[in-house]
């Protein structure tokens, strides 16, 4: 095959798995319990907005990457990425692309400053935790699923499984309520104000903070999975980029 | 080399001195004394100790004893896992691990010494992890010190003030989870003065799993966090798999020889009553710390604690160490092997002397043959009352054996309940009424000495000469008026309807 067949294969490829993503659907809004609150403080209102139904792509990012360079991996300071920035991606004569096989993957190793910057030039932005929390708690039919037996199970299933199977494509699975997919078991995701809850031991001073054994202040102390997600964002600085942390936009 | 380190240190630690005037100690006088080693171990500076990469071994290994007497700064790099293991035949599970397999490694450190502590997260890890020491002295044991995403490494360091056997074990939320995935192992911070010597030590740790599946239930098996509240493990194993040390992974040593084992629980919820079937510890290094208790058969180990247990190996054979809660030992895993090789002391243990039959009931093989007299009363059954006097002798032994209760033992009976038999009208009246209340049971009104009862008489399962003889041995006593009635008169009550 040549180059210039090669390029073409890409375009398409990229086409492809671009349409389909930009979908975004309306979140009507409400209220919600997140996991730091005691079961007597009052509830937490959403308002209305647009999420995306699909984790960001490889596919998509490279886009943006094309457009905006200085988000290439390479280009970008080390104050706000790691190292570790797109280094699934390969080289080619022009940068670095996503291999063809990640293209409709979700995108990884990305720091917060650049999934930022991918909403911000998107017109959109990074949900909020509270945005984020209140979308994961539906199921595939209800608002609230997280008393349903499959709810926790999907998450589990992932750090059971999803390491050795490596990422999934996005969409596969079913989409919740609102018709959004992936919220659990395949990737994690930055929020906008990822670091703006405690998991520490000292915490526990706090009323809306946690102690280590994480339980003080906890609505429900036996919503592991929520646990896990308050963990990984509580564990993140904003350069850092994990092989499974991603990331979606709301409007 | 030791000698030399340790100079080089008093030396520095006396160079200190000089610039230090609340060190009260005089070079000149006590360059060579144990106390100048002391203030050697409490003063030097952490920047000037010798750096030492910590040996740390996979259980059922135990590293060496600390060959130093000098405090040191130690390098502990640990690194979390995440990984699909097998559980038992068949089982896979997804352990969380420190440094790849349950229990974590075997950290071994001396009082005194400065440890560093850096822990990396792999890459590959879905959540962050972290670890707390039970042998810190710090908020959270050094968890929030060691707090890391996946990919990256936290390092902090702590001083291991006090000697102890401690378990360490992951705390990041939801903490129970990390434990019950297997994040947990033990450091030894051995005291200045080291352990006793012994031949052969090892490493156990006891810990209980939550699967969704029952026990043995095969293919990769989530946790059960519903199962985890209400404490109902599916597996309670030793050393993080079923077998992992018994058959061929057996905990092996020789006659004669003394053993160790640092045995820890990691819980995450249940209690350990540990103990070595055939083994009585000769000494037990209480929950880890000074107290020691001495031949001990069953040790509690608490979840989160640890034990030091010690004993000399007489005779050979498998002794399989066990969590002594019993059920969890046989029905969900929690069985390892000690296996000691070596010559038999038959004083000790004689194993089997000889094999023969036991037959409690009699029968063709006797080894105590019946005189004829014995033989005789065994033809003849039970004894038989021969006359009345027999029969009330023979009676009292039925009265107190099924009377006595309620009718007491002078026959007077309870006021309102159980009605008198001393001076009973109502008996003595017609002794037959009392065959009708043994073999039939009495409810319903009934006066005896004009008292009125209402309460119910069971039947009594006696035999007819039971029957009569107890009736005689009423009717002759307790002030009644005597008679007599025979197994005969029972029998044809016994026939009317």
């Amino acid at each position: 095959m040549n180059t210039a067949k090669l390029k073409l294969l890409w375009t398409v490829l990229m086409m492809v798995a671009g349409t389909a993503a930009a979908d975004m659907v309306t979140i009507k809004g409400g209220s919600y319990r997140p996991l730091y609150l005691k079961k007597d403080t009052p509830l937490i209102s959403v308002k209305p907005f647009q999420m995306d139904t699909l984790p960001v792509t490889n596919a998509e990012f490279a886009a943006f990457v094309q457009k905006y360079p200085q988000w290439q991996r390479g280009n970008v300071s080390s104050k706000q990425t790691e190292k570790g920035y797109l280094r699934h991606w390969v080289k080619n004569k022009t940068g670095y692309k996503p291999k063809a096989v990640d293209l409709k993957k979700p995108v990884t190793n990305v720091s917060w400053f650049a999934a930022n910057a991918y909403c911000s030039a998107q017109g959109k932005r990074l949900p909020t935790i509270d945005q984020w929390e209140f979308v994961g708690q539906a199921s595939a039919t209800r608002i609230n699923g997280t008393t349903e037996k499959n709810y926790n199970r999907t998450i589990l299933d992932w750090y059971a499984e999803g390491n050795r199977q490596g990422l999934r494509d996005v969409g596969q699975g079913k989409p919740n309520y609102w018709g959004v997919y992936d919220m659990h078991g395949l990737i994690w995701e930055w929020t906008e104000d990822f670091n703006s809850s405690q998991l520490t031991s000292s915490a526990a001073e706090g009323s809306n903070l946690f102690c280590s054994g994480a339980s003080a202040g906890s609505a429900d102390p036996s919503d592991y999975a929520a646990f896990m997600r308050y963990g990984i964002r509580t564990s993140l600085q904003a350069k850092f980029v994990l092989n499974n942390l991603g990331f979606r936009c709301v409007r | 080399m030791k000698h030399h380190v340790l100079a080089a240190l008093i030396a520095s630690a006396f160079a200190l001195t000089a610039c230090d005037q609340k060190f009260e100690a005089k070079p000149e006088d006590t360059a060579t004394s144990a106390a100048s080693e002391q203030q050697a171990d409490d003063s030097v500076a952490q920047g000037e100790l010798p750096v030492i990469d910590a040996v740390m071994t996979q259980a059922p290994n135990v590293p060496p004893p600390i060959d130093r007497d000098y405090p040191a700064k130690v390098i502990v790099k640990m690194e979390v896992i995440e990984k699909v293991m097998k559980m038992a035949d068949g089982v896979d599970y997804k352990y969380w691990t420190f440094g790849g397999d349950v229990p974590g490694k075997f950290i071994r450190v001396r009082q005194g010494d400065q440890v560093e502590v850096q822990f990396s997260n792999h890459p590959d890890s879905t959540v962050p992890h972290n670890v707390d020491f039970h042998g810190v002295t710090g908020p959270g044991g050094g968890a929030e010190g060691s707090f890391t995403a996946p990919g990256h490494t936290s390092t902090f360091s702590f001083k291991a003030l006090q000697p102890g056997l401690y378990i360490y074990h992951c705390a990041t939320a939801p903490v129970g989870m990390h434990i019950a995935n297997g994040m947990y192992g033990l450091i030894l911070v051995e005291p200045k003065e080291g352990l006793p010597k012994v031949d052969k030590e090892f490493y156990v740790v006891q810990g209980d799993f939550y699967t969704k599946g029952k026990y043995g239930e095969t293919g990769l098996q989530p946790f059960d966090m519903e199962k985890a509240i209400k404490e109902e493990p599916e597996y309670v194993v030793f050393n993080g798999h079923v077998g992992a040390i018994a058959g061929d992974n057996a905990l092996k040593a020789n006659v004669g020889e003394t053993v160790r084992i640092f045995v820890g629980n990691g819980g995450p919820n249940l209690v350990s009553s540990f103990h070595v079937i055939g083994e009585i510890f000769d000494t037990v290094r209480v929950e880890g710390g000074d107290l020691v208790n001495k031949n001990i058969q069953t040790t509690l180990v608490p979840a989160g604690g640890a034990a030091i247990v010690e004993f000399k190996l007489d005779v050979p054979g498998s002794f399989t160490l066990v969590d002594h809660s019993i059920f969890r030992a046989f029905n969900k895993g929690a069985l390892g092997q000690l296996k000691v090789e070596g010559p038999a002391n038959k004083e000790i243990y004689s194993g089997k002397l000889s094999d023969s039959v036991y037959q409690p009931e009699g029968g063709a093989i006797q080894t105590v043959p019946l005189t004829a007299s014995e033989a005789a009363r065994v033809a003849a059954g039970p004894a038989k009352a021969e006359n009345k006097d027999d029969q009330i002798k023979l009676g009292q032994a039925i009265y107190n054996a099924n009377c006595m209760a309620c009718h007491g033992a002078e026959g007077k009976g309870v006021a309102g309940a159980f009605p008198p038999l001393a001076g009973s009208d109502y008996l003595n009246a017609d002794p037959k009424r009392g065959i009708h209340a043994i073999l039939r049971g009495v409810s319903g009104k009934v006066t005896v000495n004009g008292q009125e009862y209402n309460s119910v008489m069971p039947a009594v399962a006696l035999n007819d000469e039971d029957a009569a003889n107890v009736l005689t041995y009423v009717l002759n006593s307790f002030g009644n008026n005597g008679g007599q009635i025979h197994a005969s008169d029972v029998a044809k009550e016994r026939q009317s309807k």
